[in-house]
Formats: C-alpha cells, structure tokens, sequence
C-alpha cells in the first residue's frame, strides 16, 4: 500500500473515529466519573457503597434473564430446525414472519399482553367458557418471564436459523449413513455444528432480558424489580445520577463477564467439534 | 413426526402473534376496554388521526429515522473504506472493538451513558438544564447505528476487487471519481442494508430514546410509554395497526421487487 493512501484512509475513517470516541468511549467515561462522585462532583464511595443494598434485585434479573434464555433456547432450536428443512422460498416467508412482530413498537406489544394475562382478561374468560377456573398470571414472575420470553425469541430463532441453514448436509448424510438414528443424529451432528447460533442466540436474549425495565413495570405489576427498573428510577424519578451510574457500571461489567464466560464456553466446544 | 413438526410451528407462531392479533381486534372495539370486545367501530382511527400529540410524534419519529439513517450511513461508508485500508495492528483493532460497544452493551447502558455525557456537557459548558431534544437523540441515533452500517459494508468491501479500483485510476480517473463510478455500485448491496437498518433500528428505538430526549422533542416509542403509564385506550391500537399494516404492506412490495429483479438476472443467466 503506499503512503497517499493510507493517508486517504485515515482521512475518510476520521469522522467516525471522532464520532466513536466522543459518543462512545467518553459516555462510558462519564459512567465510571459520575459512579465515583457526589451531587456536587467531589469523589466520593458512597455510591460503590450503597450498591450491596440491590444484591437481591441483581440476583433477580440475573436468575429471570437466565430462565428466559433457557426456555428461548428451548422453543427456538426446534423451530429453527424445522424452518431450515423448509422449501427456500417457504424458509424466506417464516423468516420473514418471525422478524415482522420486532417492527411493531415492544411497548404496545408487551401492554397487550396484560389484556390477554388479566385475571379478567381474554385467556381467563376463554378458559371460562371451557370450565376451567381462572388462573392467575398477571403480575407474576413467570409473566415477566413470559414478557422476556414474548419479546426476544426472534432473537433466538434468526441466528440460529442461519446457522442451520448453511449447515453441510453431507455431515448429517455421513452421520445417518454410519449407522445415526434420527435422535443421534441431531445430538452428535446437529446440535454440535449450530453451537456458533446458539452461542450468540443466547447473548441477545440475555443481555436485553438482564436490562429491561419496561417488561417488569408492565407484566410483574412493579413487584418483580429488576436491575433495569432501579437505574430507570434513578435517571427519571430520583434524579440520583451518582448512584444509577455506579448500578449502570456494575451492569456493564456483569454483562462483560457473562459474555466472557459464553466466549470461553464456545471455544471449547468448537474444539470439541474439531 | 410431521404432524408434530406443523403443530409445533403453528404454536410458536400463535404465542408470536397472539397480542398482536389481540390489539388489531381491539383497535376496532367500541368501547375503551382492552380486553373485553363489544361491537366494531372505527372511532379509534378517527380519534388517532386527528390526535395533535401522535400525529406530531409520528412525524418527529420519521424526521429523525431519516436524518439518523442518513447520517449514519455517510460516516459508515467512509469509515468502512478507511477501516478496510487500515493496515492490520493495535489501531485497526481498538477502532473494531469500539464499534462493537454500542451492540454488546446493555442498551440502557448505552442510553444512561449518553444522558451523561449530555447533561455534564449542557451543565458545565453551556450552562442550561435542557440540553436534550432533537440534538441529543441525533446523536445517540447515529451513534448506536453507525456499527450496522460498518459491519454491513465492511464484508461487501472485502469481497469487491481492489484492482478495480486502481484500474479506473490507471485509465484517468481521479481517486474520488474512481470511488463513486466503481466502488460505490460495487458495495451499494450493503450500503442500502445499512441504510434500511439503521431506519428501521431508528424508528423502533425506545430505550436510547427515553434516556436522551426532552420535553420539547418526542418520537412516537415516548409518547406511547407515556401513555402505557396510565390506562391504554384502543386509540393507541389503532395507531400500531396502522403502523403495523404499513410495514407489512413495504415489506410484502420490497420482497416481490426482489423477487422479480432475481427472475430478471436468472433470465439473463
């Protein structure tokens, strides 16, 4: 390469390179800054201080974010399976019908699960008319469960769909004609060669369902706090920047870790394949 | 076993559709209830269409998809073509790294770090408490759709060839004009991907949104949680119907012109 374009190069990057480290790399910045001060900008530990207060709410969203990822890995695997088996214009319709709920606003959709949850709501008046006593869900930890669940299971289905839609079907006709029943054949074939789906299937479930605050407000009836909803009250009700800036971070660091540990899991599986 | 298979898909794809189908049927209700169904009217589509307040989100919420998009996809496309021409070390690496924070990170994380930024800068530097509006959410726009457009652009710059370029450089052309005559038709596939993306990731934005805009300026997702605070009227259905319906209609256009240009370039084939 020689020198004029590199030149060219940094010049063309430069908007962005600027961009990035005003808007990305000092946000976080002011993170870290306001967790370490006070009101008036002096430093202070207090708010690393108070955050042993929210351990409970943590170890909540952490334990629903990882139930919805499990029972999304549960539901999608199946679907995304059968959708790859599909025709290739058939695949490209369910495809298609499985992202058309995300551009529809999550707000709305989330709202009108309340109507369909209600104790008084449309599937306790159907399981009504059938005779079967009104069951309550509304305001629930399986409904906010059920919200993540609702809201990020496309998350699930695309990547490992694509996966498997680019899988070699040689492998799988090497596995059946060695002998594979159907059963062996997607646990030593099958599920191993979409783990790269999988894998980051289950960081966008779990990543959003850790975060969110409007699924619990709505769905768990403001009894099911999550993380998502403290640091919420601080920036929009409280005003306490300091303290929801040092919950911010630690959010920030557990997700880092959590994906360490997923990156970690998956190259050891991938040399598990090979 | 396939009966399973058609069972299974027809499941998820009910618990997938069931609020949306329960919001088109209420959008039609005669009365305010959300859940119970008393006869079909219209009066929530009238009622939303001369609503001042949606009506102006809407509008504010397409201004800024577009501007954002734009905005995004320009510096993207730069920066991809810079980024791709970066020789391989530390920089080109902390440049990549960076780009994947706003899709890694937790987006409340990424909207409560702006508002930050924001207030800290309108606070000290420009002395006001009312920093956010239009501005602000531009940029927490841009910001979170620039990597789209790099990771959308980046592999069709790798896969075009660079002595094409080179070539129109050799027969006279000047650098710029080589860009836009034969790199640019070359990777246009991603660049629109991008684009379409960044729109689409625009107008959808709830989280980003709530932690950077103002009073003054808000888009469609903010006025709808407003709205979800209190008790929802169907009229709110309605207008997500009314969203709902256009986007399928796009989608279903965009996939039979699609359809239609891959008949084409298999005839010629």
């Amino acid at each position: 390469m020689n020198r004029r374009s590199a030149v060219t190069s940094r010049i063309v990057s430069s908007p962005y390179i600027v961009w990035a480290a005003l808007f990305i790399i000092a946000p976080l910045f002011f993170v870290v800054y306001y967790s370490f001060t006070d009101s008036a900008g002096g430093f202070t530990l207090l708010n690393i201080q108070t955050l042993p207060k929210y351990l409970p709410t943590f170890l909540r969203s952490i334990w629903f974010g990882i139930v919805a990822t499990i029972i999304c890995l549960i539901i999608a695997f199946p679907l995304a399976y059968f959708i790859s088996q599909k025709s290739e214009k058939a695949q490209r319709t369910f495809v298609l019908l499985v992202m058309l709920p995300m551009w529809m606003s999550f707000l709305i959709r989330t709202y009108s699960w309340m109507a369909l949850l209600q104790d008084t709501g449309i599937i306790n008046s159907f399981l009504g008319k059938i005779g079967i006593d009104p069951i309550h869900m509304i305001n629930t930890g399986g409904a906010v469960i059920l919200g993540m669940v609702y809201n990020f299971l496309p998350y699930m289905i695309l990547p490992i769909y694509s996966v498997m839609a680019k899988l070699d079907y040689s492998m799988v006709e090497a596995c059946q004609d060695l002998g594979g029943n159907g059963f062996n054949v997607i646990r030593l074939c099958i599920i191993p060669m979409s783990i790269p789906g999988v894998v980051s299937g289950i960081t966008m479930v779990f990543v959003p369902s850790v975060s969110t605050f409007y699924i619990s407000q709505k769905l768990g009836g403001g009894s099911f706090d999550l993380i998502g909803d403290v640091i919420e009250r601080q920036f929009q009700q409280s005003y306490n920047y300091n303290l929801g800036a040092a919950l911010s971070l630690v959010l920030m660091v557990l997700i880092v870790i959590s994906m360490a540990i997923m990156n970690h899991f998956s190259e050891g599986e991938g040399e598990m394949v090979i | 076993m396939k009966i399973f298979n058609r069972v299974y898909t027809f499941l998820v794809f009910l618990f997938l559709y069931a609020p949306i189908f329960v919001l088109l049927l209420f959008s039609f209700n005669s009365t305010t209830s959300t859940s119970v169904f008393a006869g079909f009217s219209l009066k929530w589509y009238n009622q939303i269409l001369h609503d001042a307040t949606a009506i102006t989100a809407l509008r504010n919420t397409v201004v800024l998809a577009v501007c954002s998009a734009l905005l995004a996809t320009v510096i993207g496309t730069a920066a991809s073509v810079g980024i791709e021409k970066f020789r391989k070390g530390a920089f080109k690496t902390a440049v990549m790294s960076t780009t994947n924070i706003p899709m890694t990170n937790p987006e409340i994380v990424t909207g409560v770090s702006m508002m930050l930024l924001f207030v800290f800068i309108g606070r000290g530097i420009l002395h006001t408490d009312s920093v956010l509006g239009f501005g602000t959410m531009l940029i927490a726009h841009v910001t979170f759709n620039l990597p789209y457009v790099i990771l959308t652009v980046l592999p069709k710059l790798r896969q075009t060839d660079k002595n094409l370029a080179e070539a129109a450089q050799d027969l006279g052309c000047k650098p710029l004009n080589a860009f836009f005559k034969v790199v640019l038709p070359a990777i246009m596939p991603g660049v629109l991907t991008g684009l379409i993306m960044s729109f689409t990731l625009s107008l959808d934005d709830f989280i980003i949104s709530y932690f950077t805009s103002g009073p003054g300026f808000q888009t469609l997702p903010i006025v709808i949680f407003s709205m979800t605070k209190k008790r929802v009227k169907p009229d709110m259905y309605a207008l997500s119907a009314i969203i709902f319906v256009s986007i399928l209609v796009l989608l279903i256009i965009y996939n039979i012109v699609q359809q239609k240009s891959e008949e084409k370039t298999n005839k010629k084939m």
